[in-house]
């Protein structure tokens, strides 16, 4: 078996089998999506029957309120109680909660505020249609009273004709297209950034460990430094690889059996929108219409070409800094203090690439964006911030494939400098290493 | 017996200095053979050049009898470096079987050997055990293994002993002669000079990247040796007055003596014997490596290891 593989199967398998790797690989998503279903079940579900008592001294609601009842919540016109007696009857759990409008409230002048008392907290769904029960039926009487408008003639002016942006080539380019675009490419940029530091400092640590353990020397006696850089970043790149295969694999399992585990969620989250805004003045169909948007421009998204290029952007841009992280590690002696004077510049690009890849997400077609994308230490990120945008509304695709060999060729040349500094540092001990030496062992020959 | 390794010339030179200045030797097949030098001498990069980790500036290496082959020939050959260190976290069983197929050894190979090797100096309990779980010696041990697994032509074990109590130290010393018997050649780089002259045939020593000594203990001995002989008498002696000899040290009846120049041994026994003194014992004083070692390298601005330099 090539010595290279032998010692990336050691390096993969070191990592995989250990349980942190299990743990935060299967055990942290399972645990944070576990976290999430738990606050959006809690906070969607409604408690059945909730009977909120209406007494209208000031008869704002003229009954209209106890006329419609969608089942989870009763409103009740009481007459003759005092705010007194109704706090006696929430107590003997009779309602749940109750509105008392003084016979002195006034409705025009917005100056007297509503108050909801209910016995325990409630829950954000039910607040939510209690409100829109209360401010529906006080929005209809102002306008009726003062404006001599009907509810339905003022949701018409509320709506506007819809604005469609289409681009030369025809295809429409529609907001939510841009918004989503925006989105994937933001977190597409921003995972390939995360990848690059984490799985960096993993091969970093790794020659560290090498090193200080003095088995480095061992093992230079038996194959090559390069070999032993190569098939380092091989092994900790397919852990990686694994990882998020792992985490695909996970999402997509989650999102089938979300369904099973919480199926009125489900349900209640289709029927009511989360978003007060929309909930407030936008009817239903313009809800419906606005989910219909999100799907389309999720088809509208070129899936394929995202997710080829993330990998290739994702192994092209670890292979490329793994190795000059490599380089820095080999540099370390016992005090890994050392290594943040010597990692400044590589983190100094990636950083910068996250700067660009923040602007290109906005404006894909700027100079700067163009010559982040396509400059070899941080096309990685910025590209698919371009990507996508689609081709060629973000990025042409000559764009694309000089991106692409730039980076093949980048990640090329940083191996062969690194292998060359990593060959000279991975044995020596004692002496701190500055930039200069580094240089030094650049131009010397083996 | 034919050479084993043969060093024509060898320099190598890092930016400031020589490490290694114009060294050559040879190595018969089957020796054991010291090489010795004070800290910084040059020894390690020699060796490195010796393991193919280092390319030499100019001069030639022959391994086997042939040019030597740095990618195909390391396999013949089990270094055990001075800094040598482990994977803290792997398992022994799985560590052995790593660094085996590093050297070239099929997977199951490598299984049969180090089964060999483990039930031999008793490891077998270890298999599951975590290196970090382990005494410096007992890792000492299985790095040894993990070094001459692959029958190796040619070891090179650098402070083999250091960190090993006696009991273990033997074993493996009885491993390194079996070894040399079966064929192979050992290198074996130390400070500690009693080891050399209890182990080693064959001596070298380097100091400042220049070999100074070259030759089988017993030749160097014999090269170094002052003429002093230790003389024990039945009584103490009169006033010694003797033109073949003067005394150094006179402790009642025992004497420890040199011979001058143009004299010899029995000059002396000749002395006492016309005093009509009993000699009850009369021995060769001959000196120890370290003495020589310590004679040689005094005084020769030997430097500690220049860091800045090294690599």
């Amino acid at each position: 078996m090539n010595k290279i593989l032998i010692i990336a199967r050691r390096e993969f398998l070191s990592r995989v089998q250990k349980k942190t790797f299990l743990l935060t690989t299967i055990g942290l998503p399972i645990l944070i999506f576990g976290i999430y279903a738990l606050i959006i079940y809690f906070a969607v579900k409604t408690s059945d029957n909730f009977t909120v008592a209406v007494a209208d001294e000031a008869n704002v609601f003229e009954n209209k309120l106890s006329e419609k009842s969608d089942g989870e919540i009763k409103f009740v016109s009481v007459k003759n109680e005092t705010p007194q007696s109704l706090k006696q009857q929430i107590e003997e759990k009779k309602i749940d909660a109750f509105v008392f409008i003084p016979s002195n409230f006034n409705v025009i002048e917005n100056k007297d505020s509503i108050q909801v008392i209910s016995g325990k907290s409630i829950g954000i769904i039910t607040r939510e249609k209690i409100e829109r029960r209360i401010t529906n039926v006080i929005e209809e009487k102002k306008m009726l009273g003062s404006l001599n408008l009907t509810k339905a003639e003022l949701d018409s002016l509320q709506q506007t004709n819809k604005i469609i942006f289409t681009s030369t080539t025809g295809v429409e380019d529609s907001n939510k297209k841009a918004g989503l675009s925006y989105g994937v490419g933001f977190a597409s940029g921003f995972l390939i950034y995360f990848i690059l530091f984490i799985y960096g400092t993993m091969v970093m640590r790794g020659v560290m460990e090498e090193k200080t353990n003095r088995i480095a020397e061992v093992i230079i006696s038996s194959v090559k430094p390069f070999q032993l850089m190569l098939g380092k970043i091989i092994g900790i790149g397919s852990v990686g690889l694994v990882q998020f295969l792992i985490w695909v694999i996970l999402l997509i399992g989650l999102q089938f059996l979300l369904p099973l585990i919480l199926p009125d969620l489900l349900a209640q989250m289709q029927a009511q929108p989360m978003q007060p805004a929309i909930a407030g003045g936008a009817t239903a169909t313009q809800e419906s219409a606005a989910i219909a948007g999100i799907m389309n421009g999720l088809e509208q998204i070129n899936w394929v070409l995202i997710i080829g290029c993330f990998i290739f952007y994702f192994l092209g841009g670890y292979f490329l800094y793994a190795s000059l992280f490599a380089a820095v590690g080999s540099t370390v002696n016992e005090d890994p203090q050392d290594a943040q004077s010597l990692m400044l510049p590589i983190t100094m690009p990636i950083i910068f690439a996250m700067v660009i890849m923040m602007n290109a997400v906005n404006n894909p077609n700027s100079s700067i964006a163009i010559f982040g994308s396509i400059f070899p230490l941080t096309s990685p990120i910025v590209m698919m911030a371009r990507v996508a945008h689609g081709v060629p509304e973000g990025v042409t695709a000559l764009e694309l494939i000089a991106s692409m060999a730039c980076l093949i060729i980048g990640f090329l040349g940083t191996t062969w400098l690194a292998g060359k500094i990593y060959r000279t540092g991975i044995l020596m001990y004692g002496k701190k290493v500055t930039w200069k030496t580094i240089g030094a062992w650049l131009v010397r020959k083996s | 017996m034919s050479n084993i390794l043969e060093l024509k010339n060898l320099q190598k030179h890092f930016a400031a200095h020589k490490a290694v200045d114009d060294i050559s030797f040879d190595i018969a097949q089957g020796d054991i053979f010291g090489l010795l030098g004070p800290n910084g001498a040059g020894k390690t990069t020699l060796i490195r050049m010796i393991t193919g980790i280092f390319y030499p500036d100019s001069g030639s290496i022959n391994f086997d009898g042939k040019k030597f082959d740095p990618i195909n020939d390391v396999v013949k050959i089990g270094y055990m470096p001075e800094e040598r260190g482990l994977y803290k976290k792997m398992k022994i069983g799985e560590q052995a079987l790593y660094l085996a197929q590093l050297k070239g050894l099929s997977r199951a190979d490598a299984m049969k050997k180090i089964v060999y090797w483990f039930k031999k100096l008793e490891m077998e309990s270890w298999w599951n055990k975590k290196v970090e779980d382990l005494s410096k010696g007992m890792s000492q041990k299985l790095q040894f293994v993990t070094t001459v697994l692959h029958e190796p032509k040619l070891i090179i074990l650098d402070e083999p002993f250091s960190g090993l109590d006696p009991v273990n130290a033997n074993l493996i010393k009885d491993e390194i002669f079996g070894l040399a018997q079966r064929g192979s050649t050992i290198i074996f780089s130390t400070h500690r000079m009693e080891q050399v002259e209890e182990i080693c045939d064959h001596i070298v020593l380097v100091n400042l990247g220049k070999k100074i000594l070259d030759g089988t203990v017993h030749d160097v001995k014999q090269q170094f040796k002052e003429n002093k002989f230790s003389l024990k008498l039945h009584e103490p002696p009169n006033a010694i007055n003797s033109p073949s000899f003067t005394v150094n040290n006179q402790k009642e009846n025992m004497l420890t003596v040199t011979i001058n120049e143009g004299f010899k041994s029995n000059d002396v026994l000749k002395y006492f014997i016309e005093n009509n003194n009993t000699i009850e014992s009369f021995n060769e004083i001959l000196p120890g490596l370290n003495e020589i070692f310590i004679s040689l390298v005094e005084g020769t601005k030997a430097k500690t290891r220049a860091f800045e330099t090294v690599a």
